[in-house]
């Protein structure tokens, strides 16, 4: 396993011990998950401290169905720990919220993925689900969703608001839950690193590297030098059509939709490329355990290089245009702030972060192929409003071009992918990548003869969620749209 | 400042090489609009539900809208009422958290109900086959009229799969 990701064995002390000690020194929560296998019952909880991953493996007895809550500690918890209540039937103590999270009521079981899943009497509930009331003169409520107007994933909002304004938001999330924790259970390797690509399309190639390392720190093994140099390539590529993707509609959203249109076409050329030279538009199954499943030919490689000083060209021209637009300025000045001491709090990372004043990028931190070759500078704003959120992204977007420029010129030859035995069942293993949002993270566990015992995926829009919740308030209802698309979280990632 | 710099960007798309013989989006999209005109009577209206899909089908239906096929220039609408809308184009193994949703939307729709189902998984559950928390293919909900494999689709294929529906 890389060398900055650790696990320690804890009993229920030192499983609070920790998190004491984290929030102490101003760590933060990276991911909290449930588990349970043939040879294991419990729940994981990651932090991160000084540029490295502890994670605290908390064993529980058959005959132990609770474990403690940390939320007091790390708000980010408490959704985590619902879902694992909803999923492994596994109580936290001392968690107030007692409404259920992932579960609708509509599985025709409990806690499916305990040892004794319980048939549920009835189902939906969920239009029951109790929403918190802020009660006052002229508040009304506005609901929306989870089915919306654009082409957008499903999810469902609680708007409270006097007059034109949000006084408060809350979210109902779930609704594309699609049990890839149960799944990943007796899976075959190649089965689950499919799965991994499809726990958030936008996200295929940081989740597939994130479950790659995992099993790759499970079995000890390192992949070849220009493997690593490629999963880099494949990942700064993933960012990048992102960033356009989501340049191009922030603008659409303020009403420039000549934007839109030129960011789509460099997104949809950029898809091209990749099916070109690596097979998928999206990148998806690329990267595999042991290494990635293609090279890049020399010929593409120039490839690369041209279109890639051509697209900085591009994006250049558009940030000053961006830049020097009156009416998109004043949509993205100032709406959807989220103060650097609200984030902070929060621990939260990724493009929202570093656009609310928190350091840090897992690319530049850790000392990692390719990335620890290439001086990654991180992108920092402090003002935490949509027009930081963009900032962000079109800074990270011409490091990335710029970082594909170097891989290109000092990619190592030689093998592409390694030998992948079939390991010691019970070895466990976690990867920890930055991906395009924010830390992705996944942890395995190694079944007979090629299997999983269990797996998880966890997203960054689990921290990012909460966090939009209070960038919203004081905005107005209609401004929505536009913070929502400025924060572009994953549902699917999220509800997995 | 400005005007000089939309007039770079739009010369750059008048600059562009002609699309090359592989690349018929544009053609394809013509092509449905007028089937369309002459189904329906008007251009198409799409509704759009992601039945729990991982999001990977959304962002090629997203890139129907890029200059290269330009759906919406051409009249194309996605529409945000089941009632309002020609076409239902379904994603996702569909979640039982959104079977409702999908059974509700299809109820609302008017006649012909033509359901286009995209991608692998909402063909029949994909790699998300055999959970307890989805419903496994779109067509064991409502009844499907086309389908559209891939993981995802792409444009083409997307645009295809719309030509098939409204040629009936
Ligand atoms: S078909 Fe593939 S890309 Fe589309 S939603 Fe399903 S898993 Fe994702």
């Amino acid at each position: 396993m890389n060398k900055d990701i650790s696990i320690q064995h804890v009993d229920e002390a030192g499983y609070v011990g920790l998190a004491e000690s984290i929030s102490g020194c101003g760590g933060r929560l990276v991911a909290l998950w449930g588990a349970r296998t043939y040879g294991f019952k419990g729940v994981f909880s990651a932090y991160c401290h000084e540029n490295s991953l502890l994670v605290a493996r908390l064993s529980l007895p058959d005959s132990r169905s609770t474990f403690p809550s940390v939320s007091a500690l790390f708000p980010s918890a408490v959704r985590m720990e619902r879902a694992v209540r909803d999923l492994f039937g596994l109580d936290p103590e001392g968690l107030s919220d007692r409404r259920p999270w992932l579960d609708h009521g509509d599985w025709g079981t409990r806690a499916p993925l305990s040892e004794s899943p319980r048939i549920a009497t009835f189902s939906g509930d969920d239009g029951d689900y109790p929403f918190v009331w802020v009660s006052g003169e002229g508040v009304h409520e506005i609901p929306v969703g989870p089915v919306h107007a654009g082409i957008i994933e499903p999810g469902h909002f609680r708007f409270q608001v006097v007059g034109e304004k949000v006084l408060r938001m809350e979210e109902r999330l779930g609704f594309t839950h699609k049990g890839i924790d149960g799944l990943y259970r007796g899976a075959s390797r190649a089965k689950a690193a499919r799965l991994s690509g499809r726990v958030s399309g936008d996200s295929t190639v940081g989740h597939a590297l994130a479950f790659a390392q995992a099993i790759e720190g499970a079995l000890e093994i390192e992949t070849p030098p220009r493997s690593k140099w490629l999963r880099g390539l494949f990942l700064e590529r993933e960012r990048i059509a992102n960033h356009l993707g989501d340049l191009g509609a922030l603008a659409n959203d303020a009403g420039l939709s000549f934007g839109l249109v030129q960011f789509s076409r460099l997104k949809e050329d950029l898809f091209r490329q990749n099916r070109d030279l690596f097979g998928h538009r999206l990148l998806m199954d690329l990267v595999v355990p042991g290494g990635v499943a293609r090279d890049l030919e020399p010929a593409g490689r120039d490839t690369l290089i041209r279109s890639g000083i051509a697209l900085e060209e591009t994006v250049r021209i558009l940030e000053t245009l961006y830049e020097e637009h009156g009416g998109l300025q004043d949509r993205f000045m100032g709406t959807g702030v989220l103060s650097p001491e609200i984030a902070g709090r929060l621990g939260l990372t990724g493009v929202v972060g570093r656009a609310s004043g928190q350091r840090g990028d897992l690319r530049a931190d850790l000392n990692r192929p390719p990335y620890n070759d290439l001086a990654v500078m991180p992108a920092l704003e402090t003002s935490g409003d949509v027009r930081a959120r963009v900032v962000v992204r079109f800074f990270e977007l011409l490091e990335c071009l710029r970082l594909e420029r170097l891989i290109m010129e000092r990619m190592p030859d030689g093998p592409i992918q390694c030998p992948v035995p079939e390991g010691v069942p019970g070895s466990e293993g976690v990867g920890w990548v930055e991906g395009w949002r924010g830390e992705i993270l996944s942890w395995v566990r190694l079944g007979r003869s090629g299997t999983l015992e269990g797996g998880h995926s966890h997203d960054p829009s689990w921290i990012l969620w909460p966090a939009l919740e209070l960038a919203v308030p004081g905005n107005l209802v209609a401004d929505f749209p536009l913070i929502n698309k400025s924060f572009n979280l994953s549902y699917s990632g999220h509800d997995v | 400042m400005h005007h000089i710099l939309y007039r770079i960007l739009k010369t750059g798309i008048l600059t562009e090489p002609a699309p090359s013989p592989s690349d018929t989006l544009l053609a394809q999209a013509e092509n449905l609009s007028a089937l369309s005109y002459r189904r329906f009577g008007h251009s198409l209206s799409i509704r759009h539900l992601d039945a729990g899909s991982c999001n990977g089908c959304e962002l090629e239906i997203h890139l129907l809208n890029s200059p290269y096929s330009m759906l919406e220039a051409l009249g194309f609408r996605f529409v945000a009422s089941p009632r309002h809308a020609d076409l239902l184009m379904v994603t996702g193994p569909v979640s039982l958290h959104m079977k409702e949703a999908l059974l509700a939307t299809w109820e609302a729709m008017p006649h012909p109900k033509l359901v286009v189902a995209v991608g692998d998984c909402s063909l029949d559950g994909g790699v998300f086959a055999g959970s307890y928390a989805v419903a496994g293919g779109v067509d064991s909900v409502v009844p499907v009229r086309v389908r559209v494999p891939g993981c995802p689709p792409d444009p083409r294929a997307l645009l295809q799969g719309l030509i098939t529906a409204v040629e009936g």
